[in-house]
């Protein structure tokens, strides 16, 4: 009977309960959202304007990002401080089709060359832009080119057993080390001005509110398949091995594991979330520039994740979501006081609550399912 | 050069030499272990006990000398994992399990399963393998505490389950580390035939301090001193010898 509680704890990943909230969330993010958008008048009060589709598009972006932080740091103690890199070069690689795909409508009117290489007085297409004419080459470069630096770097990273505050910091140097290549011209990506106006995606125009519905709701499912990945990943024997490696790593290797291969395997795969989310983020926001290599951004990414609740997948989400709510209100109404509010909540989630808002919300189910004594009916729904 | 390979004895060192900044923690160490045997390793602190852990199980590469398993297999030329997917256990001076897994769940890690990462990704739980952690847990008594997590075990608990741990994986040799340190005399009893039971088809190396518990094993003894061996036998002949009374007790 101890074996039957166990299986009972151990299938609750998957079970009908789970299944149900994550429908309803993907019915409401992926169905009502865009049902509210469509069909409310503007003029009701109840109206969600075209506006603020690609605002909550980079929000679910964003909370993609923190998932792939969330899933590497939460369960197997990768701190990375250069995720905003895996998300960046993947925003690059959509960004260089978005570019391809504007073609004689640039100001320079060049068929073949983006407009700040005609400007740079080049006159061929460098060898890494070919391909990025078709979004399918693109889409495997959004996957492969995040993919394979989060393997050769971790490759390096873990094989030497590099951990704890040495690899968060080797990591900022690589975003940091990024950017800066990133701001030079003759790199071949725009410089410090990026690659922006872009004109249209699979042959929609992407200024047009439908074509931003359909990227959000691209969005919403990737989000969403991202869960599920992180979660049976999480959910699987290597998820116990994630966490085991992460109290005691020794000990993990002296089980037989290689734990060089688990944190190769969570942090590779977790790059490539990173990537598909700034390939969504980036026809979204219309622009892409080295900013967002910036140490700074990736930074900000934990501090998601440990205000959501690090370790618990959802809480990334919740904390992404949230906090950059939060930003987009603030920076409007208040713009010199968000730095001191990003870094007194970060300070309060350490100190205050360090499992986050979502580990609160699960300790109180917890204490409630525990404690057997009944609600008193004044305090009753 | 591999003057080993003949040798049939399970775990064999020869001139093993290890040194931190200057300081021999291992001094021509040559030891044999023979399959099947049950030996107990005592020493005053720094008498190499646990480097001599260390280097079999691949945590420190010695500066020079020979360590083979079952006479072929080079251990100075292995990893930590490859070893223990060798057969080889160890149990270390301060319990280590998963604090964060349940008793189960670290049972279930320990399983001789698929190492590699794939095979873990999609790996289930047969109910084969879910009766071999039951009987498991009633062999080190934590049947009642199979749902709970193992950071919540007393020390005793914690010795016991990580003993369990080298158990269920079936490995020709165990390494163990102080197993009773900090147990009370009753839990240090049930750890001595929880040992001796499992002698009976397995490999054991103990090291430890106590004893009163090395004399209940009542197997022979290595006395390691200054990095090397300074004498071995039965613990009556060690505990006369007057070296080993000098190293203990005097200067």
């Amino acid at each position: 009977m101890v074996s039957a509680y166990h299986s009972t704890l151990r299938k609750s990943a998957w079970s009908p309960g789970f299944w149900a909230r994550f429908i309803a969330c993907g019915v409401v993010l992926g169905v009502v959202i865009p049902a509210i958008n469509l069909w409310i008048p503007s003029n009701s009060a109840a109206a969600l304007p075209d506006y603020l589709i690609p605002l909550l598009g980079k929000y679910l972006c964003y909370a993609l990002l923190a998932l792939s932080l969330d899933l590497i740091w939460g369960y197997a103690g990768i701190l990375s401080l250069g995720h905003g890199a895996f998300f960046a070069l993947g925003g690059y690689c959509m960004g260089m089709y978005l570019m391809r795909q504007i073609g004689t409508r640039g100001v320079y009117g060049n068929p073949l060359l983006p407009d700040f290489m005609v400007f740079l007085n080049w006159q061929k297409l460098p060898w890494f832009w070919w391909g990025f004419d078709h979004f399918a080459w693109a889409a495997a470069m959004v996957i492969l080119v995040p993919g394979l630096l989060a393997l050769v770097f971790g490759w390096l990273a873990f094989r030497s057993r590099v951990t704890g505050v040495y690899l968060s910091i080797i990591t900022q140097a690589m975003t940091y080390a990024l950017m800066l290549a990133f701001f030079r011209n003759d790199m071949g990506f725009g410089g410090n001005n990026g690659m922006t106006d872009y004109k249209d995606i699979l042959g929609w125009d992407v200024h047009q509110p439908a074509t931003r519905l359909g990227l959000y709701v691209a969005s919403v499912a990737a989000l969403g398949l991202g869960y599920l990945l992180c979660r049976f990943i999480t959910s699987s024997k290597l998820g116990r091995i994630l966490l085991a490696l992460r109290d005691a790593e020794s000990r993990v290797r002296f089980l037989g594991y290689s734990v060089t291969n688990a944190k190769l395997f969570v942090f590779t795969v977790s790059a490539v979330l990173a990537g598909i989310a700034g390939a969504l983020y980036v026809p979204q926001v219309g622009i892409i520039n080295p900013s967002e290599f910036s140490p700074g951004n990736s930074i900000e990414v934990a501090i998601w994740v440990s205000v959501g609740g690090r370790g618990t997948l959802s809480g990334a989400i919740v904390g992404a979501i949230l906090v950059n709510a939060a930003k987009t209100w603030l920076t409007g109404a208040a713009p010199e006081t968000w730095l001191f509010v990003l870094g007194a909540l970060f300070v309060t989630t350490t100190l205050v609550f360090p499992r986050g808002i979502v580990g609160l919300l699960r300790e109180a189910r917890w204490t409630r399912l525990r404690a057997p004594a009944p609600v008193p009916a004044g305090e009753q729904a | 050069m591999n003057t080993a390979g003949t040798t049939d004895a399970l775990l064999y060192l020869n001139g093993v030499t290890v040194s931190f900044d200057g300081f021999k923690a291992l001094n021509e160490l040559s030891l044999i272990v023979d399959e099947g045997e049950l030996r107990t390793i005592i020493g005053p602190n720094g008498a190499g006990k646990t480097t001599m852990m260390d280097v079999v199980t691949g945590k420190t590469r010695p500066d020079s000398g020979e360590v083979f398993f079952q006479g072929s297999a080079d251990l100075t030329r292995l990893d930590e994992a490859a070893i223990a997917n060798l057969g080889i256990g160890r149990k270390f001076q301060r319990p280590t399990v998963f604090e964060n897994l349940t008793v189960f769940e670290n049972l279930e890690l320990s399983l001789a399963d698929s190492r590699t990462t794939w095979g873990t990704l999609f790996a289930r739980l047969s109910t084969e393998r879910r009766d071999r952690i039951d009987g498991t847990l009633a062999r080190i008594g934590l049947t009642q505490q199979s749902g709970q997590s193992a950071g919540a075990l007393s020390h005793g608990q914690k010795q016991w389950l990580e003993i369990g741990m080298l158990l269920i994986h079936d490995r020709m040799l165990l390494l163990l580390d102080e197993p009773v340190a900090g147990m009370t005399d009753r839990e240090t009893e049930q750890t001595a035939e929880l040992i001796l039971d499992l002698a009976k088809d397995r490999t054991i190396v103990v090291v430890e301090h106590d004893m009163a518990f090395v004399r209940s094993l009542g197997a022979r003894v290595t006395v390691l001193h200054e990095g090397s061996v300074l004498t071995e036998g039965s613990i009556d002949h060690v505990q006369n010898d007057p070296r080993v009374i000098e190293v203990y007790l005097g200067r």
